[in-house]
């Protein structure tokens, strides 16, 4: 087997969240985004936080139908990282990001702009979330997130059956639902 | 249509929880009411939206742990960098992280063979032996079976008479040098005659048993073949000390004609009636499984599969791995280039990857 095969299985281990492959590739890859982030004026706090960000948008790439990925996840980590982090430096108005030849960096930018898409929208969410209060809240995390049965979630929250709690889980995710598309259609 | 209807159907719709009718009743409803259509199309996006918020969520929440256990093993600890020296460091860093990964995935394959059976005196009463002997019957039918298939490939290799086997157990590779493999005891004690051993492609050697300890109910064969090809080095290793209790592992071995893979912990430090050379594994086995390699997730054999109670399912003993390094120490008076060959590589991987590793050096362990 060869690193593409490697990078295949951690790819398929990622996409199904396995804890396994999500620590092999932080320990692959943390430290030399780490050695990008703190020789660019990051502390190692910066770096968690951009390294958790590419984990995220490698992911959100690993799990859709038609994901190839054409380099290694090393290259692609550090090209996501990289461009995040440049983005933060010019948000601070600090020094652009050093470059050198020997990086290699391939492009990303459509990926990043997806996955600032999907960050307007994992925040609307949370917001719309913390807006409609409890049980609503966790009743819809029960059910949505966490993926437990109706069953189950009628005696965690005191519903006489499933039917009760079925009825009031329609109503919270219509709140839930014209709350977020206020704000996100306003956007 | 009601708001709380519309969703029930929509989740179910989405689910592909609604049968055939219901399914072309509900896309017809779509069709002629576009502002209907136009709600349903909202509920999807938005429950979608939901769903992968929530995978986020969790992602996040996993990959925090994963980061607090690297920190606490030290392992995400910064290196500050000579400032003059920066981008060479950088580089170098990034080409040293390059190489690990590169030898994590250099090709190693693994043989191994199994037979889980045990029949040790006076300790028979529970304990079934996981041998599994072959019905004369099924074994002619299949070397037909086998021949059939290799009347194809005449011009490819020279005929080797396929072995006539009265059972079936699994072994697996521990000295690439030499060409040894461990296997139990109590397996040989079924040939009478002849020892082969069969990798995943089918292919036969012939071994013979240089070493056997029937109270440690370990065997070491040795394949004397010609046409056998050198291996790498494992990628597994042979652990010197004993398991930790409730430690989980994974076993790899030939309960049937193809490899198997069954998952466990370890349920009791020692073995049947407290005998400490064994210890207690929660996992499924059978005939078969005898001599197959236990293997923790750091990639390190930690024992042997040997026999299981009969009495409760699920009781698996196996010979603590400590007993092969004591096998060898014996083997090396004879022959002292005998070592256990390993270059561990599969340490933390995933655990198919880890499996796609060692399949190799596991083996199929028959005779007559």
């Amino acid at each position: 087997m060869n690193i593409v095969g490697q990078d295949k299985i951690l790819l398929e281990g990622l996409a199904n969240q396995d804890n396994n492959a999500i620590e092999s590739i932080y320990k692959l890859n943390f430290q030399t985004i780490q050695h990008l982030i703190l020789n660019n004026k990051g502390n190692p706090e910066d770096a968690a936080d951009v390294f958790q960000e590419a984990m995220i948008v490698l992911y959100e790439k690993s799990i859709h139908p038609e994901f190839v990925l054409n380099c290694q996840i090393k290259t692609y980590l550090y090209s996501v990282c990289r461009r995040i982090w440049l983005k933060k430096l010019e948000k601070q108005k600090r020094i652009s990001i050093q470059t050198d030849e020997f990086d290699q960096v391939i492009s990303i930018e459509e990926d990043i702009k997806e996955h600032e898409q999907s960050n307007i929208r994992f925040k609307t969410m949370e917001n719309a979330l913390s807006k409609i209060g409890e049980p609503c809240k966790g009743l819809l995390e029960a059910f949505y997130i966490n993926k437990k049965q109706m069953q189950e979630i009628a005696i965690i929250f005191n519903y006489t059956n499933a039917d009760n709690a079925k009825t009031q889980k329609y109503k919270c995710l219509n709140r839930l639902k014209k709350l977020f598309f206020a704000e996100y259609k306003n956007l | 249509m009601e708001d709380s209807l519309l969703i029930d159907a929509t989740e179910r719709y989405i689910n592909g929880q609604m049968d055939a009718n219901e399914r072309i009743y509900f896309e017809e409803l779509r069709k002629n009411n576009p502002e209907l259509d136009q709600q349903i199309v909202e509920y999807i996006y938005f429950i979608k939206e939901l769903e992968k918020f929530g995978d986020r969520k969790r992602l996040t929440h996993k990959i925090n742990n994963a980061s607090s256990l690297l920190s606490k093993q030290g392992l995400t600890k910064p290196f500050y960098a000579n400032p003059q020296a920066k981008v060479l460091f950088l580089w170098n860093k990034y080409k040293k992280t390059i190489a690990v990964a590169a030898s994590i995935a250099i090709v190693v394959s693994v043989i191994s063979a199994t037979v889980i059976s045990f029949f040790s005196p006076g300790k028979q009463n529970n304990i079934k032996p996981l041998v599994e002997k072959l019905k004369q019957q099924d074994a002619k039918y299949k070397n037909l079976e086998k021949q059939i298939g290799q009347l194809n490939q005449l011009n490819k290799k020279e005929e080797k008479p396929r072995l006539e086997s009265n059972f079936r157990a699994t072994g697996f590779m521990i000295d690439v040098n030499n060409n040894l493999i461990v296997t139990n005891a109590h397996v040989l004690s079924e040939a009478s005659h002849q020892i082969i051993v069969e990798n995943r492609d089918g292919d036969q050697f012939s071994a013979q048993s240089i070493y056997t300890n029937t109270v440690n109910d370990i065997a070491i064969l040795k394949i004397i073949d010609k046409d056998f090809k050198k291996m790498r080095p494992m990628p597994y290793s042979i652990k010197s000390k004993n398991a930790e209790l409730g430690e989980s592992v994974f076993i790899l071995g030939y309960p049937k004609q193809e490899i198997v893979y069954g998952e466990g912990y370890i349920s009791a430090e020692n073995g049947y009636e407290m005998d400490t050379s064994f210890c207690q594994l929660s996992t499924l086995a059978n005939e078969g499984n005898s001599g197959s390699p236990v293997i923790n997730k750091n990639g390190e054999v930690i024992g042997i599969i040997s026999s299981k109670e009969t009495n409760s399912e699920g009781v698996v003993y196996a010979i603590k791995s400590t007993n092969i390094f004591r096998a060898m120490e014996e083997i090396k008076k004879e022959n002292e280039n005998a070592r256990i060959t390993s270059k561990p590589s599969i340490k933390n991987s995933v655990r198919n990857y880890q499996i796609k590793k060692v399949e190799d050096y596991v083996f199929m362990i028959k005779g007559n």
